[in-house]
Protein backbone atom coordinates (compact mmCIF):
# COMPACT_ATOMS: atom_id res chain seq x y z
CA UNK A 1 0.00 0.00 0.00
CA UNK A 2 1.04 3.58 -0.48
CA UNK A 3 1.63 5.88 2.50
CA UNK A 4 2.61 9.53 2.36
CA UNK A 5 5.55 9.99 4.73
CA UNK A 6 6.23 13.69 5.41
CA UNK A 7 4.83 14.57 1.96
CA UNK A 8 6.73 11.80 0.13
CA UNK A 9 4.79 8.74 -1.16
CA UNK A 10 6.33 5.35 -0.32
CA UNK A 11 5.21 1.72 -0.74
CA UNK A 12 4.74 -0.60 2.25
CA UNK A 13 3.21 -4.00 3.02
CA UNK A 14 -0.55 -4.07 3.73
CA UNK A 15 -1.78 -3.78 7.32
CA UNK A 16 1.39 -2.25 8.77
CA UNK A 17 1.15 -0.83 12.31
CA UNK A 18 2.76 2.46 13.35
CA UNK A 19 5.42 0.48 15.29
CA UNK A 20 6.21 -1.62 12.22
CA UNK A 21 6.37 1.49 10.06
CA UNK A 22 8.92 3.14 12.38
CA UNK A 23 10.96 -0.06 12.27
CA UNK A 24 10.78 -0.18 8.47
CA UNK A 25 11.88 3.45 8.30
CA UNK A 26 14.77 2.66 10.71
CA UNK A 27 13.69 5.43 13.06
CA UNK A 28 15.57 5.74 16.36
CA UNK A 29 13.79 4.30 19.41
CA UNK A 30 13.84 7.65 21.22
CA UNK A 31 13.04 11.20 20.25
CA UNK A 32 10.48 10.50 17.50
CA UNK A 33 6.72 11.12 17.49
CA UNK A 34 4.05 10.27 14.90
CA UNK A 35 0.82 11.69 13.57
CA UNK A 36 -1.53 9.90 11.16
CA UNK A 37 -3.73 12.12 9.02
CA UNK A 38 -2.79 15.13 11.20
CA UNK A 39 -3.76 13.41 14.49
CA UNK A 40 -1.01 12.58 16.98
CA UNK A 41 -0.80 8.86 17.82
CA UNK A 42 0.28 8.35 21.45
CA UNK A 43 3.20 5.98 21.91
CA UNK A 44 0.99 3.55 23.85
CA UNK A 45 -1.13 3.16 20.68
CA UNK A 46 1.69 2.60 18.18
CA UNK A 47 1.56 -1.20 18.22
CA UNK A 48 -2.26 -1.27 17.83
CA UNK A 49 -2.69 1.43 15.20
CA UNK A 50 -2.95 -0.12 11.73
CA UNK A 51 -2.29 2.08 8.75
CA UNK A 52 -4.53 2.31 5.69
CA UNK A 53 -3.87 3.00 2.03
CA UNK A 54 -3.03 6.68 1.39
CA UNK A 55 -2.64 7.58 5.09
CA UNK A 56 -0.60 10.73 5.56
CA UNK A 57 2.13 10.14 8.14
CA UNK A 58 3.91 12.99 9.91
CA UNK A 59 7.14 12.01 11.61
CA UNK A 60 8.41 14.72 13.93
CA UNK A 61 10.97 15.09 16.66
CA UNK A 62 10.29 15.25 20.36
CA UNK A 63 11.50 18.73 21.30
CA UNK A 64 11.87 19.58 24.98
CA UNK A 65 14.47 22.37 24.86
CA UNK A 66 13.91 26.03 25.51
CA UNK B 1 -10.35 49.62 37.60
CA UNK B 2 -7.95 51.09 35.09
CA UNK B 3 -6.40 54.42 36.13
CA UNK B 4 -5.22 57.36 33.98
CA UNK B 5 -1.72 55.93 33.65
CA UNK B 6 -3.20 52.63 32.49
CA UNK B 7 -5.26 54.34 29.79
CA UNK B 8 -2.09 55.92 28.40
CA UNK B 9 0.18 52.90 28.78
CA UNK B 10 -2.25 50.36 27.30
CA UNK B 11 -3.86 52.66 24.73
CA UNK B 12 -2.83 50.40 21.82
CA UNK B 13 -4.69 47.52 23.45
CA UNK B 14 -7.67 49.65 24.38
CA UNK B 15 -8.26 50.70 20.79
CA UNK B 16 -8.66 47.05 19.75
CA UNK B 17 -12.30 46.04 19.84
CA UNK B 18 -11.33 42.47 20.86
CA UNK B 19 -9.58 43.73 24.00
CA UNK B 20 -10.93 47.17 24.99
CA UNK B 21 -11.20 48.21 28.61
CA UNK B 22 -12.78 44.96 29.81
CA UNK B 23 -9.98 42.85 28.36
CA UNK B 24 -7.28 45.10 29.77
CA UNK B 25 -8.98 44.93 33.15
CA UNK B 26 -8.85 41.12 32.95
CA UNK B 27 -5.12 41.28 32.21
CA UNK B 28 -4.63 43.55 35.22
CA UNK B 29 -6.44 41.06 37.49
CA UNK B 30 -4.62 38.01 36.13
CA UNK B 31 -1.87 36.00 37.79
CA UNK B 32 0.39 34.05 35.45
CA UNK B 33 3.18 31.62 36.34
CA UNK B 34 6.16 31.45 33.99
CA UNK B 35 8.38 28.43 34.66
CA UNK B 36 11.81 28.87 33.09
CA UNK B 37 13.33 32.24 32.13
CA UNK B 38 15.50 31.09 29.25
CA UNK B 39 14.92 31.68 25.54
CA UNK B 40 11.16 31.06 25.81
CA UNK B 41 10.42 32.57 29.20
CA UNK B 42 12.48 35.74 28.88
CA UNK B 43 10.63 36.66 25.68
CA UNK B 44 7.17 35.66 26.94
CA UNK B 45 7.69 37.42 30.29
CA UNK B 46 8.78 40.64 28.59
CA UNK B 47 5.59 40.83 26.53
CA UNK B 48 3.26 39.81 29.36
CA UNK B 49 4.81 42.43 31.64
CA UNK B 50 4.42 45.04 28.92
CA UNK B 51 0.85 43.91 28.29
CA UNK B 52 -0.06 44.65 31.91
CA UNK B 53 -0.60 41.18 33.38
CA UNK B 54 -1.16 42.23 36.99
CA UNK B 55 0.83 39.47 38.69
CA UNK B 56 3.72 37.56 37.17
CA UNK B 57 5.39 34.74 39.04
CA UNK B 58 8.81 33.86 37.59
CA UNK B 59 10.62 30.65 38.53
CA UNK B 60 14.11 29.60 37.50
CA UNK B 61 17.03 28.28 39.52
CA UNK B 62 19.62 28.88 36.78
CA UNK B 63 22.17 31.64 36.51
CA UNK B 64 22.71 33.73 33.37
CA UNK B 65 25.58 32.44 31.24
CA UNK B 66 27.32 34.18 28.35
CA UNK B 67 25.99 31.46 25.98
CA UNK B 68 22.40 32.55 26.83
CA UNK B 69 22.74 36.08 25.52
CA UNK B 70 22.08 35.33 21.83
CA UNK B 71 18.50 34.36 22.62
CA UNK B 72 17.50 35.71 26.05
CA UNK B 73 16.92 39.43 25.55
CA UNK B 74 16.04 40.20 29.18
CA UNK B 75 19.69 39.71 30.07
CA UNK B 76 22.94 41.47 29.22
CA UNK B 77 26.63 41.17 30.02
CA UNK B 78 26.04 42.59 33.49
CA UNK B 79 23.54 39.78 34.27
CA UNK B 80 26.11 36.99 33.86
CA UNK B 81 26.43 34.89 37.00
CA UNK B 82 23.19 36.16 38.54
CA UNK B 83 19.93 34.23 38.94
CA UNK B 84 17.64 34.44 35.91
CA UNK B 85 14.37 34.93 37.80
CA UNK B 86 15.85 37.73 39.89
CA UNK B 87 17.47 39.42 36.88
CA UNK B 88 14.23 39.08 34.91
CA UNK B 89 12.26 40.65 37.75
CA UNK B 90 14.66 43.63 37.91
CA UNK B 91 14.44 44.20 34.17
CA UNK B 92 10.65 43.74 33.97
CA UNK B 93 10.11 46.16 36.83
CA UNK B 94 11.67 48.79 34.52
CA UNK B 95 9.52 47.68 31.57
CA UNK B 96 6.36 48.01 33.65
CA UNK B 97 6.56 49.34 37.22
CA UNK B 98 2.79 49.03 37.68
CA UNK B 99 2.62 45.22 37.98
CA UNK B 100 3.57 42.80 40.77
CA UNK B 101 6.44 40.47 39.99
CA UNK B 102 7.45 37.60 42.22
CA UNK B 103 10.74 35.78 41.56
CA UNK B 104 11.50 32.22 42.70
CA UNK B 105 15.26 31.94 42.51
CA UNK B 106 15.14 28.15 42.49
CA UNK B 107 13.45 25.51 40.38
CA UNK B 108 9.93 24.61 41.51
CA UNK B 109 9.75 21.01 42.68
CA UNK B 110 7.19 18.50 43.89
CA UNK B 111 6.89 20.33 47.22
CA UNK B 112 5.68 23.65 45.78
CA UNK B 113 4.80 23.19 42.09
CA UNK B 114 1.15 22.27 42.61
CA UNK B 115 0.62 25.02 45.17
CA UNK B 116 2.09 27.71 42.92
CA UNK B 117 0.09 26.49 39.92
CA UNK B 118 -3.19 26.33 41.82
CA UNK B 119 -2.92 30.06 42.65
CA UNK B 120 -2.59 31.07 39.00
CA UNK B 121 -5.00 31.42 36.09
CA UNK B 122 -2.50 30.32 33.50
CA UNK B 123 0.90 28.62 33.37
CA UNK B 124 3.62 28.96 30.72
CA UNK B 125 5.97 25.98 30.46
CA UNK B 126 9.22 27.56 29.30
CA UNK B 127 11.51 24.86 30.69
CA UNK B 128 14.20 22.91 28.88
CA UNK B 129 13.74 19.28 29.86
CA UNK B 130 11.20 16.44 29.66
CA UNK B 131 10.98 15.68 33.40
CA UNK B 132 9.96 19.26 34.27
CA UNK B 133 7.47 19.34 31.40
CA UNK B 134 5.77 16.13 32.55
CA UNK B 135 5.60 17.39 36.16
CA UNK B 136 4.13 20.75 35.12
CA UNK B 137 1.53 19.05 32.88
CA UNK B 138 0.46 16.69 35.68
CA UNK B 139 0.18 19.53 38.21
CA UNK B 140 -1.82 21.73 35.80
CA UNK B 141 -4.27 18.88 35.17
CA UNK B 142 -4.56 18.21 38.89
CA UNK B 143 -5.22 21.90 39.58
CA UNK B 144 -7.37 22.42 36.46
CA UNK B 145 -5.22 25.32 35.25
CA UNK B 146 -4.60 25.89 31.49
CA UNK B 147 -1.04 25.47 30.26
CA UNK B 148 0.83 26.93 27.29
CA UNK B 149 3.79 24.74 26.37
CA UNK B 150 6.64 26.03 24.21
CA UNK B 151 9.77 24.18 23.10
CA UNK B 152 12.57 24.76 20.60
CA UNK B 153 15.84 23.33 19.42
CA UNK B 154 18.08 23.97 16.38
CA UNK B 155 15.66 25.26 13.67
CA UNK B 156 12.53 23.61 15.14
CA UNK B 157 9.84 25.04 17.38
CA UNK B 158 6.76 23.48 19.00
CA UNK B 159 3.78 25.11 20.69
CA UNK B 160 0.86 23.41 22.46
CA UNK B 161 -2.03 24.98 24.39
CA UNK B 162 -3.75 22.70 26.91
CA UNK B 163 -6.97 23.23 28.82
CA UNK B 164 -7.80 20.58 31.44
CA UNK B 165 -11.48 21.56 31.14
CA UNK B 166 -11.55 20.42 27.49
CA UNK B 167 -11.55 16.89 26.09
CA UNK B 168 -8.31 16.96 24.06
CA UNK B 169 -5.17 15.08 25.12
CA UNK B 170 -2.47 16.41 27.44
CA UNK B 171 1.33 16.65 27.25
CA UNK B 172 1.62 13.07 28.55
CA UNK B 173 -0.58 11.92 25.63
CA UNK B 174 1.74 13.78 23.24
CA UNK B 175 5.00 12.48 24.67
CA UNK B 176 5.63 9.50 26.88
CA UNK B 177 8.47 10.36 29.29
CA UNK B 178 10.60 7.61 27.73
CA UNK B 179 10.39 9.30 24.31
CA UNK B 180 12.64 11.96 25.80
CA UNK B 181 15.40 12.98 23.42
CA UNK B 182 18.95 13.38 24.63
CA UNK B 183 19.14 16.62 22.65
CA UNK B 184 18.85 20.04 24.27
CA UNK B 185 19.98 23.56 23.41
CA UNK B 186 23.23 23.01 25.31
CA UNK B 187 24.34 20.01 23.26
CA UNK B 188 22.45 20.57 19.98
CA UNK B 189 22.22 24.34 19.61
CA UNK B 190 19.32 26.62 18.72
CA UNK B 191 18.85 29.66 16.50
CA UNK B 192 17.89 32.58 18.74
CA UNK B 193 14.82 33.80 16.82
CA UNK B 194 13.32 30.28 16.63
CA UNK B 195 13.00 29.98 20.39
CA UNK B 196 11.94 33.64 20.52
CA UNK B 197 9.11 33.03 18.04
CA UNK B 198 7.77 30.19 20.19
CA UNK B 199 8.04 32.35 23.34
CA UNK B 200 6.07 35.04 21.51
CA UNK B 201 3.39 32.47 20.62
CA UNK B 202 3.09 31.66 24.32
CA UNK B 203 2.74 35.37 25.16
CA UNK B 204 0.24 35.94 22.34
CA UNK B 205 -2.00 33.02 23.31
CA UNK B 206 -1.75 34.05 26.99
CA UNK B 207 -3.04 37.53 26.11
CA UNK B 208 -5.83 36.02 23.98
CA UNK B 209 -6.82 33.58 26.71
CA UNK B 210 -6.84 36.18 29.47
CA UNK B 211 -8.66 38.89 27.51
CA UNK B 212 -11.03 36.54 25.70
CA UNK B 213 -9.88 37.85 22.29
CA UNK B 214 -10.10 35.36 19.44
CA UNK B 215 -9.73 31.66 20.14
CA UNK B 216 -6.80 29.75 21.64
CA UNK B 217 -5.89 26.59 19.65
CA UNK B 218 -6.29 24.22 22.60
CA UNK B 219 -5.33 20.63 21.85
CA UNK B 220 -3.46 21.40 18.63
CA UNK B 221 0.26 20.84 18.40
CA UNK B 222 1.88 23.55 16.28
CA UNK B 223 5.15 22.55 14.65
CA UNK B 224 7.41 25.27 13.26
CA UNK B 225 10.10 24.35 10.75
CA UNK B 226 12.23 27.47 10.51
CA UNK B 227 14.40 26.16 7.68
CA UNK B 228 11.49 26.21 5.23
CA UNK B 229 9.39 28.71 7.24
CA UNK B 230 6.39 26.41 7.64
CA UNK B 231 3.87 25.83 10.41
CA UNK B 232 2.01 22.54 10.69
CA UNK B 233 -0.97 21.81 12.94
CA UNK B 234 -1.68 18.36 14.43
CA UNK B 235 -4.68 17.32 16.53
CA UNK B 236 -4.05 15.75 19.93
CA UNK B 237 -6.63 13.28 21.21
CA UNK B 238 -6.65 11.77 24.69
CA UNK B 239 -4.62 8.61 25.08
CA UNK B 240 -7.21 6.30 26.71
CA UNK B 241 -4.46 4.92 28.96
CA UNK B 242 -3.04 8.30 29.94
CA UNK B 243 -2.17 8.30 33.68
CA UNK B 244 -2.66 12.09 33.79
CA UNK B 245 -5.84 12.88 31.84
CA UNK B 246 -7.16 9.42 30.86
CA UNK B 247 -10.42 7.85 31.94
CA UNK B 248 -8.86 6.24 34.99
CA UNK B 249 -6.20 8.68 36.16
CA UNK B 250 -3.83 7.43 38.83
CA UNK B 251 -1.97 10.44 40.15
Amino acid sequence: MQLIINDTPQQFAQGLTVSQLLEALKQPALGVAVAVNAQVVSKSQWSQTRLQEADRITLFKVVAGG
Amino acid sequence: MLNDQDFMRYSRHLMLEDIEEAGQQRLKQAKVLIIGLGGLGSVAAHYLAGAGVGKLVLADGDKVDVTNLHRQPLFDSFSIGYNKAEQAKRRLACVNPHIDIEAFERNLDASNLLEQISHCQLVLDCTDNMASRQAINAACYQAGVPLLVGAAIRFEGQFLALNPAQSHGCYRCLYHPEQSPSMNCTNSGVVGPVVGIVGLMQALEAIKYLTGAGSVPFGQLKLFDAKVHQWQSLGLNKDPHCPVCGDQPCN
